[in-house]
C-alpha cells in the first residue's frame, strides 16, 4: 500500500509535465509493472542474481573467434556499429585505468578523446601528415594532455576531483569550439584521409574492423596485464586506501601521473581512430555527456574488471542500436539505469573477482 | 591633426563616460545573474553542507522550476485568471511551482540518495549523475526538445539613468534574491529547523542523540533547496523569456562554481560566491571576450580548487586521517 | 640508536597533540608507547611515518633526518606501520595485499609489464614468493587467495602485520595490534611480536592491553597530554608515580 502511494506520488508530480493522461498511463503503467514483478517473484522464489559462466577464457577465445568473423556474418550496418564499439572499449579501457582502477573519478575523460581526435584530424589535414606518423604524434600529445592536467587535479580528492575534471573537459570543448582559426569551430574538420597500410588504403569498413579490432584486442591484453604488474597493484591499493597505500611505500602522486597519462594514451588512441573512421570531427562528439556515457559503460561493467569495460560498451553501444525504435527514451534509460545500478548493483553487473 | 590643440581631458572625458557606462551596465546585468546564481548556489550549499554531496541534479531541478512557470502560468491564462489579475496570477504561480519543485527535490532525495547513505562516496554522485541525465530527458520528452517561450504577460519598463538602463524585471530579480537570502539566513538561525539542520552539518550522529530527525532534516534541506532553486528557474524564465530542457546543467555548474567560490557548506558564502560570479562573468563578456564567457566559471572554479580549497568563507579543514 | 625524536611537536591550529617530545630507540628492542586516549600516541606514529607533517622537532631515522619525508620515502628507507582501524586493501587478495607490500623492494615500471620482458616476470615471481613466505610467518598463508575484506577479524590484523613486514623494514610500528582480539590470539600475538624482533628488527607498540605492554617491553615511554611523563623499563613504569596519577580515576590498568 506504501509502495502504491508512492507511485501515485510521483504519477502526481508527472502531472504538469505529461498531462492527466499522461500521469494515469504512468501511474498504471508501473503499478501493472510492478504487480508483474511481484507477481513473478513469488512464482520463482527469490530472483537469483545472473551467474556468469565460469570459464573465462574459453568464453573469451570463442568471442575472439567470432569478432574476427563478423563482417562475413553481418551486415555492413552492424560492422559499422562493430567498430563502434571497439573504439568505445578502447576510450573505456583508459577510463577504466582512472576510475576503474585508481578509484579517481575524472569526469572529463571526453577531453582525451577530442584531443586525440583533432590531433589525427589537424596533423592529416592540415600538415598532410600521414595517419602512422599522424597517430604516433596524436598519441604523444593525447597523453601529455594527461600528464599536465593531471598536475592541478591530483592535488584534490574525490567529488572535488571530479568536477573540476569535468571542468577541465568543459574548458577543452569550449576551446575546440570558439578557435576557429585552428579548429574551425562549429563546423568541424572534414576530409579526414585514411589509414594506409604499404600503400593499400584502408578504406572499406571491413579491413578498416579489422584495424581497430587489433587495436582493441592489443589493448585489452596490454592493460590486463598492466594491471596483473606492480604498477597496477599500486593503483588498485590507491583505489583501496590512499593513506596505507603511501605507507606500503607507494608514492600516490606519482602512480596518480602515470594512470592519468597511460588512461589518456588509451583515450587519443580511441580519438585518433573515431575522426579516421568518421573522416570528420567536430566539437558535438566530445561533451561532458560522452565522458558520462563512457563512465556509465565501466559503471556497468565492473568498475576495474577489463571483460567488464569490454561488457559494457558492448552493451551501451549495441542496445540503442538494436532497440532503435526506443531511440527517444535511450538517455532516459541511461539516467535511471545508473541509479538503479547504484542502489542495487554497486560493483557492476559482472564483478572483478567473486 | 584636429585634436592636436585640444586639451587632452577632451578626448578622455566621453571615453570615460562609455567606459563607465558600460561598467555600470555589466554591474547591473552581473547582479542580476549573480543573484539567480547565488539562489541555486544556496542549494548545493545546504546540501553539501549536510550530506557531503554534490547534488548534481540540482541544476535540473531548477530547469524544472522554470517549466513549471511556464506551465502553471499557461494553465491560468488559459482559465482566464492572468486576464482578471495578472498580479494573482502571477503570485499563483510562483507559489504552485515553487510546491511542485520541492516535491521534486524532496522525491529526488528520497529515491535515489536515501538509500546510499551510507555508500562509498562516489556512488551517490554518479546516482546523481544518472537522476541529472534522467531529468534532462524527462522534460525533453515530455515538453519537446524545442525552446519554450514564457508568456509576454509582464509589462517590461526600462528605468533609464545616463546611458545605464535598468528593467523592472532586473530590479525584480534583484530584490527578490536578496530577499529571498534574507530570509533563508533568518529560518537557518532564529527557527527551531534551522538550528536542527545546523546541528546535523556539524555532526550526525551527536544530533541524532540530541533527538533530532536526521531524515526529516534532510528532507527541509532537499525541499528549501528546490523551492529557491524554482524561484530562480522561474526569474530567469521571465528575464530571457526562453527555457530549453538543457539549460539546468550549465546553470548548475556555474551555480556550483559559485558555492565552492564563497566556500561550500556555509550559507553566506554561497550567496556572495553567487553575486561575484555574476559580476565576473558579465564584466568577463564585456571586457574580454564573451566567446569565453561559460569558460569563466570553469576557470574560477579551477583556480579557486587549486589555490584555496575552502573558498573565501569557508572554513580551514581539520586535521588528515 | 636506529629512532631518535628531538623535540617533535605537532600542532592542529590551536591544539598541541604532541608537544617538546624527546626519545631514543635502541636497537633491535620492543618499546611501548603508552597513554590515555587522547594523549597522542597515533598521532605520534603519523608523524613518526610522515603521514602527518610535523610542526616542529625532528626525527632521525639510522642517524639521518627524516622529519619532512614523504611517507612512502620514509616506508621506502625502512620504516613500517599498522593501523590502529584496520585499513588492509578490501578487495583484493590477501597474497596481493602482502605483495603490494613488497613495492618499494621492487622497481619494474609501467613498460616493462607492457611488454611482459624476462626481467618484469622473474620479479613478479620474487615478489610472489617472498609475500607468500611472509603470509607464512604470520600464519596466514592458508588465506592466500581469498579476498581480505572476508577474512575473520584477527587474520586481518595478521595480514597487516605481515603487509608491513613485505615492506622490508628495520623499525615497525605497530598501532594496537592487540585490540579486539580474545586471550588466545593476544598470546600469539605476543609470540609473533617477539619472532619479529627475533629477525633483528626494532618494533615500537602502542598498546592499551596492559599484559602485552609489561610483557614483552623492554622499554616503556608514556605519553599524557602530547606530553612524555614518564620512560623506562616495565618495572620502572609500574612503580612511577606520575604514570599513577595520569592513569588514576580514568581506567584499572594495572
Amino acid at each position: 500500500m506504501k509502495k502504491l502511494i508512492f507511485m501515485f506520488w510521483c504519477a502526481l508530480l508527472t502531472l504538469p509535465f505529461m498531462g492527466i493522461r499522461g500521469a494515469a498511463y504512468l501511474f498504471f503503467g508501473i503499478a501493472v509493472s510492478y504487480g508483474f514483478y511481484v507477481a513473478l517473484a513469488n512464482m520463482f522464489g527469490k530472483i537469483k542474481k545472473p551467474d556468469l559462466p565460469v570459464n573465462m577464457k574459453l568464453l573469451s577465445t570463442a568471442l575472439i573467434i567470432f569478432s574476427f568473423a563478423l563482417p562475413f556474418l553481418v551486415r555492413d550496418y552492424y560492422t559499422d556499429v562493430a567498430i563502434l564499439v571497439c573504439i568505445y572499449i578502447l576510450l573505456a579501457l583508459g577510463v577504466n585505468i582512472v576510475i576503474g582502477f585508481t578509484g579517481l573519478l575524472h569526469l572529463g575523460f571526453a577531453a582525451f578523446y577530442g584531443i586525440g581526435a583533432y590531433s589525427n584530424a589537424l596533423l592529416t589535414t592540415a600538415l598532410g601528415l600521414d595517419f602512422w606518423s599522424a597517430l604516433i604524434l596524436t598519441l604523444i600529445l593525447s597523453s601529455l594532455a594527461g600528464f599536465l592536467l593531471a598536475f592541478p587535479s591530483l592535488r584534490l580528492r574525490g567529488d572535488y576531483l571530479a568536477i573540476v575534471t569535468l571542468g577541465f573537459g568543459e574548458i577543452i570543448r569550449l576551446v575546440l569550439n570558439n578557435w576557429d582559426s585552428v579548429t574551425r569551430g562549429p563546423n568541424g574538420i572534414s576530409n579526414i584521409p585514411s589509414p594506409v597500410i604499404l600503400g593499400f588504403e584502408i578504406s572499406s569498413l571491413k579491413y578498416y574492423y579489422y584495424l581497430v579490432l587489433l587495436f582493441m584486442l592489443s589493448a585489452a591484453f596490454i592493460v590486463k596485464r598492466v594491471q596483473r604488474s606492480r604498477t597496477g597493484r599500486a593503483w588498485l591499493a590507491i583505489r583501496e586506501d590512499e593513506t596505507a597505500a603511501e605507507a606500503m611505500g607507494i608514492n600516490t602522486r606519482k602512480y596518480k601521473f602515470m594512470a592519468l597519462t597511460f588512461g589518456a594514451f588509451w583515450a587519443g588512441l580511441a580519438g585518433a581512430l573515431f575522426a579516421s573512421k568518421m573522416h570528420f570531427v567536430s566539437p558535438e562528439s566530445f561533451t561532458f555527456m560522452e565522458s558520462v556515457f563512457v563512465v556509465c559503460m565501466i559503471i556497468l561493467g565492473g568498475l576495474g574488471s577489463v571483460p567488464g569495460v569490454i561488457f559494457g560498451s558492448l552493451i551501451l553501444v549495441l542496445l540503442p542500436e538494436l532497440l532503435r525504435d526506443f531511440q527517444l527514451y535511450r538517455m532516459l534509460a541511461l539516467g535511471a539505469g545508473l541509479v538503479l545500478m547504484m542502489i542495487f548493483r554497486p560493483d557492476g553487473l559482472i564483478r572483478s573477482r567473486q | 591633426m584636429l585634436t592636436k590643440g585640444l586639451p587632452f581631458y577632451t578626448i578622455l572625458l566621453p571615453n570615460l563616460l562609455k567606459f563607465n557606462a558600460m561598467f555600470f551596465q555589466q554591474i547591473i546585468n552581473g547582479l542580476t545573474v549573480g543573484g539567480v546564481y547565488a539562489l541555486i548556489a544556496l542549494g548545493y550549499t545546504l546540501v553539501y553542507g549536510i550530506l557531503e554531496l554534490i547534488n548534481f541534479a540540482h541544476g535540473e531541478i531548477y530547469m524544472i522550476g522554470a517549466y513549471l512557470g511556464i506551465i502553471f502560468l499557461g494553465i491560468f491564462t488559459a482559465a482566464g485568471l492572468t486576464e482578471y489579475s495578472l498580479l494573482l496570477s502571477l503570485v499563483l504561480t510562483f507559489i504552485m511551482s515553487t510546491l511542485v519543485c520541492s516535491a521534486y527535490g524532496f522525491t529526488v532525495e528520497k529515491l535515489a540518495y536515501k538509500p546510499l547513505r551510507n555508500a562509498p562516496r562516489l556512488n551517490p554522485l554518479i546516482s546523481a549523475i544518472g537522476v541529472s541525465i534522467f531529468l534532462q530527458n524527462y522534460v525533453m520528452l515530455t515538453q519537446g526538445a524545442t525552446d519554450k517561450v514564457f508568456p509576454h504577460v509582464i509589462p517590461v519598463t526600462i528605468i533609464e539613468f545616463s546611458n545605464v538602463t535598468m528593467t523592472t524585471l532586473q530590479l525584480f530579480i534583484i530584490i527578490v534574491s536578496l530577499l529571498l537570502m534574507a530570509g533563508l539566513h533568518l529560518f537557518i538561525m532564529k527557527t527551531k529547523t534551522g538550528k536542527a539542520m545546523r546541528a546535523v552539518a556539524q555532526d550526525k550522529i551527536m544530533a541524532s542523540l540530541l533527538g533530532i530527525n536526521i531524515d526529516r532534516i534532510i528532507s527541509v534541506t532537499f525541499i528549501i533547496g528546490s523551492g529557491l532553486a524554482a524561484v530562480a528557474g522561474l526569474m530567469v524564465a521571465m528575464y530571457y523569456g526562453l527555457v530549453n530542457y538543457s539549460i539546468g546543467y550549465l546553470v548548475g555548474i556555474k551555480a556550483f562554481t559559485a558555492a565552492v567560490l564563497g566556500g561550500i557548506g556555509s550559507v553566506p558564502g554561497a550567496m556572495i560566491g553567487g553575486l561575484v560570479l555574476g559580476l565576473i562573468e558579465s564584466l568577463g563578456a564585456g571586457y574580454l571576450s564573451s566567446e569565453y564567457k561559460d569558460a569563466y566559471a570553469f576557470i574560477i572554479l579551477i583556480i579557486i580548487l587549486l589555490v584555496k580549497p575552502t573558498g573565501l568563507l569557508g572554513k580551514s579543514e581539520g586535521p588528515r586521517p | 640508536m636506529i629512532l631518535e625524536v628531538r623535540e617533535l611537536t605537532k600542532a592542529f591550529g590551536g591544539l598541541k597533540a604532541i608537544e617538546e617530545v624527546n626519545f631514543k630507540v635502541r636497537q633491535g628492542s620492543i618499546v611501548s608507547i603508552i597513554g590515555p586516549n587522547g594523549a597522542g600516541k597515533t598521532t605520534l606514529f603519523n608523524c613518526l611515518t610522515g603521514i602527518l607533517p610535523s610542526t616542529k622537532g625532528r626525527i632521525l631515522f639510522e642517524g639521518k633526518e627524516i622529519t619532512y619525508w614523504k611517507p612512502h620515502a620514509i616506508t621506502a628507507k625502512g620504516i613500517a606501520r599498522t593501523f590502529q582501524n584496520i585499513r588492509i586493501f578490501a578487495a583484493m587478495t590477501v597474497l596481493e595485499n602482502v605483495m603490494i607490500g613488497q613495492h618499494s623492494r621492487s622497481k619494474e615500471g609501467l613498460f616493462t609489464a607492457v611488454m611482459g620482458t624476462t626481467t618484469f616476470r622473474k620479479e613478479e615471481e620474487t615478489i610472489k614468493s617472498k609475500a607468500f613466505e611472509y603470509l607464512e610467518f604470520a600464519g596466514i598463508s592458508g588465506y592466500a587467495d581469498v579476498l581480505a575484506d572476508n577474512l575473520p577479524y584477527g587474520c586481518q590484523k595478521r595480514l597487516e602485520i605481515a603487509r608491513a613486514l613485505a615492506t622490508e623494514p628495520r623499525l615497525l610500528l605497530l598501532d594496537e595490534p592487540a585490540a579486539g582480539m580474545n586471550p588466545q590470539e593476544t598470546l600469539e600475538l605476543m609470540e609473533l611480536i617477539r619472532r619479529i624482533r627475533g629477525w633483528g628488527k626494532t618494533v615500537i607498540i602502542i598498546e592499551h592491553d596492559m599484559k602485552v605492554v609489561m610483557g614483552i617491553s623492554d622499554w616503556i615511554i608514556v605519553l599524557d597530554h602530547g606530553v612524555k611523563i614518564a620512560e623506562g623499563t616495565p618495572n620502572e613504569i609500574q612503580n612511577n608515580p606520575d604514570v599513577i596519577e595520569a592513569y588514576l580515576g580514568k581506567e584499572e590498568v594495572f
